[in-house]
């Protein structure tokens, strides 16, 4: 049974809304035919009787009070799913738009997800290798983790993300198993192609599914697209046990599309205009990544998000930090320096990296290492303050050996080619032959069997000298 | 029976009058969706659900049950796993899969406790006894570690006019009966039900004397925690407000732990569940999980639960409390909790007060601390409650509503440090911002369990790590090298502590867990190190020679 309703009552924003309704439920797809013949989407975010909201993704162009027909489908928003999904290209709501037709479906699924049982997850533990020796060492991305990018408008955050993809390596015998799945919100076109390009040239193409919203395309829409996306890659993990690597970018677009949806909903805005219940919003997508028992499968995701004005205390990407397991911050300093990439070590963290780390995962010595790493780099900054106000030549002898540090830090070890990929090994060697730099007795978190293992002050000649080339940097 | 009229994400209205009672238990619609009335008048009844409603259409019927929400509370909670409206998780994941169905016909039979499981139970009551509230009648060894004791509900009371032999018997037997004064026969189980947002009565609050003996050495030696008491670790995301509360969670000296995720991620709980599976209680030798309740509502899980996880949490905890046990409940965090309570009141279209927040944010919270303490039960025992509440500022802003408002009724307050995080000084508390209120009350413990000269050693300590910090504004201005040898040595001593004392490596072995008589020892060790080297200066010797001839030295 399906009524076909005529007419609506009321259009605000995105917003429609229907009168003498009986039988819709909440969250139900709600079809859109204007005067003119074309067909919108929708979806009921309330219901008050007879009277009911509808949230119509295309936006409200041209739509009328009269003459819109209005047909309930009785489910809620669900995405046909089916392997042949890979490689194809979809919009924000899930359809294709590559122009092969659309998929045979295998199963649909509510693309709201259901919340994983805790006690049904497995913990990941597995590293994935990027070969990016600031990410490797110090927030290892592990598999079945969450971890984003903080980056702000015009740092070079899809490179990097380009190279994450391209290099992420989890054993090689998992390899075949392994697929992108890639959501766009409110990107511009360019960065869209940027990416196909990627994954084209890398032969990841045929592996990879894509959901573009851009940023010329409907707002609302946004607001779907990462759902669709996480179904899908739910879908493949679960059932067909891949390894899938999720990207989101930007999910600044998809937060300011749901602020438009609650400021159109007359909702009581909580900071900054977002809605109170940004957090809990988040934590759906977010949550979506991760391992569960009785699948071979997981879900890894890297949300690329530009900060506001560079503001780590902007509501974006503080609720983020809040639910993803850490997260990979740039900093404009480093980028104005040339250097790529332009990690900043030190807010950056991950929080799963010290479980899957160390002996039987990368090497014994890789935790104090990276904590060494960490502990050093803090002391880099205060003496760098330090030496603005006096000088460097005024510095401390302990002091300019840290600036030293610092500066070598950045050049060899931070900055990297686009397709340099560094094995695990050498880039714990690298932090090795840093640390050698420093005085022995200032490495305060390395035990002693360890620093007579590795710390070496014969290394650090090569730095002195330069007689490090491009290739070995 | 009412239906639904109209439905706003988790916030429903039934049109008209109904007979249903505020904070009653209701389930909604065909799937039969837990929900809570929060909210009557004339025109419409409105009820908060505890799972997503989606797919719910109007005309729905919507049953009440007669009761508020409750816990149920009997053997089998402890090493258990739940949800905010305490469902079992893990009989849900043997019989719904590896995701959350929602609806009470997908949760089975949902019931909290293992039904199947036999206790070996014993009767400490014979017929004509007298009993009152809080009188326990009944005892079993609920794990190899706890005897868990059933009691009698507080407010009712009778003479038991039957009881069964000492025997096996499960959470709902019938072990007792009882005739109150109006003649009324009940029956008694192991188990019995408590609404959770009651807290259940005491005779008396004591105040607290004794320490949470944590040994995390800057907690136990600069901050300490009383049982019973109250504290807060606020910090920004990425500080180690887990960290913190996992390793009290793990180390400290409560015989129950309530280990509340609220809003947290899903990995995280999976990671306590994991550990605490392997882990040996360091003072009994048997595994943690025998002392420990999760609560988990993870971040994705819906939020009206999440409200009330806390409640739940602090209701077992009383329970505990009252069978003579000290529990500990570490709530992580309250903010989501709040954020919560906001989300829902937005729903509402109350009034916000501060940035969104319900105006009720504040007394919401201190009736959620109050319910912490040392008291001596209905019994006669002595209990306690303490909670530990981390807090998650929006942009680690201290100045947020929630974190002001919980610092106005909590008495320990342990700030957490960017800065210290960011050089992976764990644990990040900052020992400038942070204040324990406890140490007044604790001074006996002390001076009679760590040793006479403790508190002294201790505020030698704190002095030295104040002086360093104003000497620190300096440095910062001109550098270390144009100090004073004196002053020199401050920031030396200091970084000793900084690193010899305050940090502690949660991973090592014999540094997780650090006994109070050996942080003393730590303490006395370095002050002798100062009052050697202030003899070396006063003697005209350069400190740096001091150091040289100290540096083998551990």
């Amino acid at each position: 049974m399906s009524i076909e309703h005529l007419g609506l009552k009321e259009i605000n924003g995105s917003l429609v809304v229907l009168d003498n309704v009986s039988g819709a439920s909440f969250e139900e797809m709600v079809q859109i035919r204007l005067e003119t013949g074309e067909k919108r989407t929708g979806r009921i975010i309330e219901i008050q009787g007879s009277r009911v909201v509808v949230q119509v993704f295309e936006g409200p162009s041209s739509l009328s009070l009269k003459n819109t027909r209005t047909r309930f489908s009785g489910n809620p928003m669900r995405l046909p799913l089916s392997l042949e999904m890979l490689g194809r290209t979809f919009n924000g709501a899930g359809e294709p738009i590559d122009g092969c037709g659309s998929i045979y479906p295998q199963k649909y699924a509510d693309i709201n997800g259901r919340p994983i049982n805790p006690v049904s997850r497995v913990y990941p533990r597995n590293y994935i290798r990027t070969g990016i020796s600031s990410i490797d060492a110090m927030t290892t991305l592990i598999r079945g983790q969450k971890l984003p990018i903080f980056s702000s408008s015009g740092l070079c955050h899809n490179k990097l993300a380009a190279q994450i993809v391209r290099q992420a390596q989890i054993t090689e015998s998992e390899n075949s198993n392994f697929a992108i799945v890639f959501a766009a919100m409110g990107v511009i076109n360019d960065v869209a192609e940027y990416f196909r390009k990627q994954f084209e040239q890398s032969g990841a193409l045929e592996r990879t599914i894509m959901f573009m919203n851009l940023s010329g395309d409907p707002v609302i829409e946004r607001i779907i697209t990462p759902r669709c996306a996480l179904t899908a890659a739910e879908y493949l993990a679960y059932e067909h046990g891949m390894h899938i690597l999720v990207i989101l970018t930007d999910m600044t677009s998809y937060a300011e599309a749901l602020r438009e949806l609650s400021s159109s909903r007359n909702e009581i805005p909580g900071r900054k205009g977002y809605p109170g219940y940004l957090y809990s919003d988040l934590a759906s997508l977010y949550e979506r990544a991760g391992i569960i028992k009785g699948s071979s499968g997981s879900v890894t995701q890297i949300p690329i998000l530009t900060m506001p004005g560079g503001d780590m205390t902007h509501p974006i990407p503080d609720l983020t930090g809040y639910i993803t397991e850490g997260q990979i911050v740039l900093d404009p300093d480093l980028d104005r320096k040339g250097l790529y990439p332009p990690v900043a070590v030190l807010p950056s963290l991950s929080r799963l990296m010290k479980d899957g780390i160390g002996e039987g995962f990368t090497r014994k010595d890789h935790a104090t290492v990276a904590n060494q790493l960490f502990a050093s780099c803090a002391k880099v900054v205060d003496a760098r303050a330090l030496a603005t106000v006096i000088g460097e030549e005024e510095l401390s002898s302990s002091d300019k050996k840290y600036i030293e540090f610092g500066r070598y830090f950045e050049k060899y070890f931070l900055s990297q080619q686009e397709d340099e990929e560094r094995q695990t090994e050498d880039t714990l060697n690298l932090s090795w032959d840093l640390l050698s730099l420093l005085p022995r007795e200032d490495l305060d978190r390395i035990d002693d069997d360890m620093l007579d293992e590795y710390y070496d002050p014969k290394k650090t000649e090569k730095f002195n000298k330069g007689v490090l080339k491009n290739k070995d940097r | 029976m009412c239906a639904i009229h109209s439905i706003n994400g988790p916030v429903i209205k039934i049109k008209g009058k109904t007979d249903l009672s505020m904070l009653e238990l209701v389930y909604v619609g065909k799937k039969k969706l837990a929900g809570e009335v929060i909210a009557i008048d004339d025109q419409y009844t409105t009820i908060q659900i505890y799972e997503s409603a989606t797919g719910l259409s109007p005309g729905e019927p919507v049953s009440g049950t007669g009761a508020p929400l409750t816990a149920t509370l009997g053997p089998g909670i402890l090493s258990n796993i739940y949800d905010g409206i305490q469902r079992p998780l893990l009989d849900m994941a043997k019989t719904g899969g590896a995701f959350i169905e929602s609806g009470a016909s997908a949760s089975g039979s949902a019931f909290p406790l293992d039904l199947i499981k036999k206790y070996e139970v014993k009767l400490t009551c014979k017929q004509g006894d007298i009993l009152t509230g809080g009188d326990v009648y009944a005892e079993c060894p609920e794990t190899p570690l706890i005897v868990h004791r059933c009691m009698l509900k507080p407010g009712s009371s009778g003479e038991i006019i039957w009881t069964a032999q000492d025997g096996k018997y499960a959470a709902d037997d019938v072990v007792a009966k009882i005739k109150d004064t109006n003649g009324r026969i009940s029956e008694l189980t192991l188990c019995q039900k408590w609404p959770i947002r009651s807290p259940r009565p005491v005779k008396k609050r004591m105040p607290p004397k004794r320490p949470l003996i944590t040994g995390q050495r800057v907690i136990d030696t600069l901050f300490p925690i009383a049982k019973g008491g109250t504290a807060a670790v606020p910090g920004g995301f990425g500080t180690g407000k887990t960290m913190i509360q996992h390793q009290i969670a793990k180390w400290c000296d409560a015989d129950i732990i309530i280990y509340i995720g609220c809003g947290e991620r899903g990995n995280e709980m999976t990671q306590v569940l994991e550990e605490f599976f392997k882990l040996k209680d360091p003072r009994t030798g048997s595994a943690l999980t025998d002392r420990t309740v999760l609560i988990a509502n993870t971040s994705n899980m819906p939020v009206a639960a999440r409200e009330a996880s806390i409640y739940t949490g602090v209701t077992l905890a009383e329970y505990y409390r009252d069978m003579g046990y000290h529990a500990a409940i570490m709530a992580d965090s309250t903010s989501r909790w709040a954020e919560a309570l906001r989300e829902i009141s937005g729903r509402l279209e109350e009034m916000p007060a501060e940035e969104g927040f319900p105006a009720y944010l504040p007394s919401r919270l201190a009736e959620f601390y109050e319910r912490a303490g040392y008291a001596v039960n209905l019994n006669g025992t002595e209990g306690s409650v303490t909670l530990i509440g981390a807090v998650s500022p929006q942009g680690a802003d201290f100045s947020e509503p929630v974190t002001q408002n919980t610092k106005r009724f909590v008495r320990c307050f342990w700030a957490l440090d960017k800065n210290l995080a960011y050089s992976r000084h764990y644990p990040a508390i900052n020992w400038i911002t942070s204040y324990s209120d406890y140490l007044e009350d604790l001074s006996e413990y002390y001076e009679q369990n760590a040793g006479e000269d403790f508190l002294s050693l201790r505020s030698q300590i704190m002095s030295i790590l104040s002086e360093e910090a104003s000497l620190m504004e300096i440095v910062k201005l001109i550098g270390a090298d144009v100090l004073p040898d004196d002053q020199k040595l401050i920031i030396e001593i200091a970084k000793m502590i900084r690193t010899g004392f305050l940090q502690q490596n949660a991973f090592k072995k014999g540094e997780a867990f650090v006994v109070i008589e050996k942080q003393r020892q730590m303490m006395a060790d370095i002050l002798e190190r100062y009052k050697q080297a202030k003899v070396h200066l006063s003697e005209g010797k350069p400190l740096s020679e001091f150091i040289k001839n100290n540096e083998s030295a551990p």
